[in-house]
């Protein structure tokens, strides 16, 4: 390994990529547009959801608990059905994902018995949100319904309500607000990382062997190994540039929490980087056209660590055999790291497991494309 | 013939055999090539050219036979071999996205030269290319004499003692051939050993030694001037006026004819070596009743002796 051979290559590396405008939209601009679009686009929380409402009845009381549903932040009256057909045509149309109908007697009904009923319809298409959606419509309506019985009890002499014999004080910790935003945007991070690493290393030599600068290349004395370094430090500068970029974006615009440290962040980066970066070289010196082998490194970055790294999809909740890969997938030790460093503030010490496997991981893909580039031209 | 790393010539090649498969590129070479020599090597596309020098580079690992290069067994150790070669290769190798001056700098860094000597061997380089004034100039925008200098002074800039140049003229202006060639004169003596292949015939009298490469056999080698007065094994004499199209057809297969081709408006004869070779021609003609101007001893040009080679050395092969 020969300091000024490695030098060269590095240099010719940055010139070429400052000139290739695919590549600099790739290292500079890509990332950005990821994560706004990502962060902003991808959300598993429910919030404002458009909600047809059909009040039958019509009466103050039954106005009072439709008012509880527009003053919730989870639901947004989008519309005001005058029967029952006007319900079923917005949830057809899908302009609301649930539909309130209040019955004719819900007063009376209310009045007489202290019981009444009322009929919520959610689109079930999309079951997450239906669910969602129907719990909080079940809350709304307890409210409703304790504020009710307040009243009665009241009215009735009976002094204060019953406490429930049992109550459940719940606290959530590491992501308070049960904010989805604050575990996925870690994740993302993590996918930019990994598509644009592989993406950009993957045309390194793939270009060379395309233009037919590699024949050249060959026949001086430079080694394998200087080219490979050579080529991959300024990809290796770009991607910790775009991680900067990335949690930047996810502390100061999304508002994620950031508890670790930055030094536990910087390594676990680094090390994430070795893995994607010379898995985008390894393909690069397996395929030598451009094309295929960014294509190969789209379908090997993307879509495990959008599926299967736990970024999106809670991996204890996948079954066996599709776990069994999940362990497979680099991505999700660094989305573990990540959502670790960021919320509770992991140190080292608690990311022994993950960092031994991203070291494995990072030593074997090195060797094997250390290995993979011959200085032959068959 | 028997080569090992003590022989004493710059490059030297035995029994050397490239099969791609089916397809054998090279069919059992050998040549032995001095220090300071220019050897050119000509022959048709295909012939199996670039395959040799590539085997000569370490790019290509050959099937059997062995090349020493630099007093180095190329198949032992590539890479001692490549520390001492340039390379230019028929296809473009530069960065074509990268100015002539940082494709200088890139290989001036990957040869290592010294920081002290770099500026100097680049303004070389640079000079000799004829590219001054146009360091700043992407070399995707340069036209094809250009291209062809820079890549030749990117291949010398590190003082090799030994230069490949494969086809390094093909689509370049005359002039810019004819500068090309001088350069290559320069470099040899200066005691550079050269490699180059070309299939332009008329290239072929700027090389100290010839050889003549069809099919992957290496056919004759020579100096031009050997060639052509021995390899063709007759004599040749240039037949003019009369019916050139009866001529070409009749003649083939008498006595004394070994070869005839169309030249121009002329006919070439090649006629066994005897006392009187035009005497038997007009002979022979008269006993046919065929017509012609006038017979006049022909210099033999190397197209000749090449066309007439390949003819016999292909024979064997196309004989059921």
């Amino acid at each position: 390994m020969k300091l000024n051979r490695l030098r060269a290559i590095a240099a010719k590396e940055v010139l070429q990529i400052r000139r290739d405008p695919r590549s600099l939209m790739l290292a500079l601009l890509l990332p950005v547009m990821q994560i706004l679009l990502l962060g902003y686009g991808v959300t598993l929380d429910v919030e404002h959801l458009p909600v047809c409402v059909y009040d039958a009845e019509g009466s103050q009381a039954s106005q009072a608990l439709l008012k509880r549903f527009q003053a919730s932040r989870y639901f947004t009256i989008t519309q005001v059905a005058r029967d029952q057909g006007q319900v079923v045509a917005g949830l057809d149309r899908g302009t609301c994902s649930l539909a309130v109908v209040v019955p004719a007697d819900f007063s009376r009904s209310l009045a007489a018995g202290g019981r009444a009923e009322l009929q919520a319809i959610a689109d079930g298409t999309d079951s997450n949100t239906a669910t969602l959606a129907l719990g909080y419509a079940q809350a709304v309506v307890a409210g409703y319904s304790n504020a009710v019985q307040v009243r009665w009890l009241a009215a009735h002499g009976e002094g204060s309500a019953p406490l429930p014999p049992l109550t459940v004080q719940s606290r959530v910790w590491f992501n308070e607000d049960l904010d989805s935003r604050n575990f996925i945007i870690p994740g993302i991070v993590a996918l930019i990382m990994a598509l644009i690493g592989a993406q950009l290393t993957s045309l390194t030599i793939s270009r060379e062997w395309e233009r037919g600068t590699m024949e050249l290349l060959v026949s001086t004395p430079v080694t394998p190994g200087e080219v490979m370094l050579g080529k991959l430090l300024p990809y290796f500068a770009i991607g910790l540039f775009d991680a900067a970029l990335c949690l930047v974006f996810a502390v100061f615009w999304f508002d994620v929490p950031f508890r670790g440290a930055i030094s536990t962040l910087l390594f676990i980066t680094v090390l994430f980087l070795m893995v994607v970066l010379g898995l985008g070289y390894l393909i690069s010196v397996l395929i030598r056209s451009q094309l295929g082998a960014s294509q190969i490194a789209l379908l090997v970055t993307l879509l495990p660590t959008n599926l299967l790294s736990g970024l999106a999809f809670p991996i204890d909740q996948m079954p066996a055999p599709i776990r069994a890969i999940t362990y497979l997938v680099y991505g999700r030790y660094y989305v573990t790291s990540l959502k670790a460093i960021f919320l509770k503030g992991a140190g080292i010490a608690e990311l022994t497991t993950p960092v031994l496997i991203m070291v494995s991981y990072a030593a074997v893909v090195t060797w094997l494309a250390a290995r993979g580039f011959k200085k032959k031209l068959v | 013939m028997t080569v090992d790393a003590t022989t004493p010539d710059r490059i030297a090649v035995e029994g050397l055999v490239k099969r791609f498969g089916e397809f054998v590129a090279l069919d059992g070479v050998g040549f032995r090539i001095r220090a300071g020599e220019i050897m050119g090597f000509i022959g048709p596309n295909g012939a199996g050219k670039s395959t040799l020098i590539r085997i000569l580079c370490g790019l290509l690992a050959p099937t059997a036979g062995r090349a020493i290069v630099g007093g180095i067994d190329v198949a032992r150790d590539p890479e001692g071999v490549r520390e001492q070669i340039g390379y230019m290769s028929q296809k473009f190798s530069l960065y074509d996205d990268l100015s002539v001056m940082e494709n200088l700098r890139f290989f001036a860094g990957i040869y290592r030269i010294p920081p002290s000597q770099r500026a100097e061997r680049m303004r070389f380089a640079l000079d000799m290319a004829g590219l001054a004034g146009r360091e700043q100039a992407l070399v995707g925008t340069l036209s094809g004499g250009w291209k062809q200098r820079l890549a030749l002074g990117c291949a010398i800039m590190h003082e090799p003692r030994i230069l490949f140049l494969d086809e390094p003229t093909s689509g370049v202006d005359p002039m810019s051939r004819r500068r090309f060639w001088d350069l290559i004169h320069t470099l040899s003596a200066q005691g550079v050993t050269v490699l180059v292949t070309t299939h332009y015939m008329d290239e072929a009298a700027y090389c100290n030694r010839i050889a003549l490469i069809d099919r992957g056999r290496l056919v004759i080698e020579g100096t031009p001037a050997e060639l052509k007065h021995h390899a063709l094994g007759g004599q040749l004499l240039r037949v003019e006026g009369g019916e050139l199209g009866r001529l070409l057809h009749d003649l083939p297969g008498e006595p004394g004819v070994l070869d005839v081709a169309a030249y121009g408006n002329a006919l070439h004869v090649l006629m066994h070596e005897d006392a009187d070779a035009a005497a038997s021609l007009r002979h022979l003609l008269a006993r046919r009743g065929l017509a012609y101007a006038r017979i006049e001893p022909a210099e033999p040009t190397l197209e000749d002796v090449f066309v007439h080679m390949v003819g016999v050395a292909r024979q064997p092969a196309s004989a059921p």
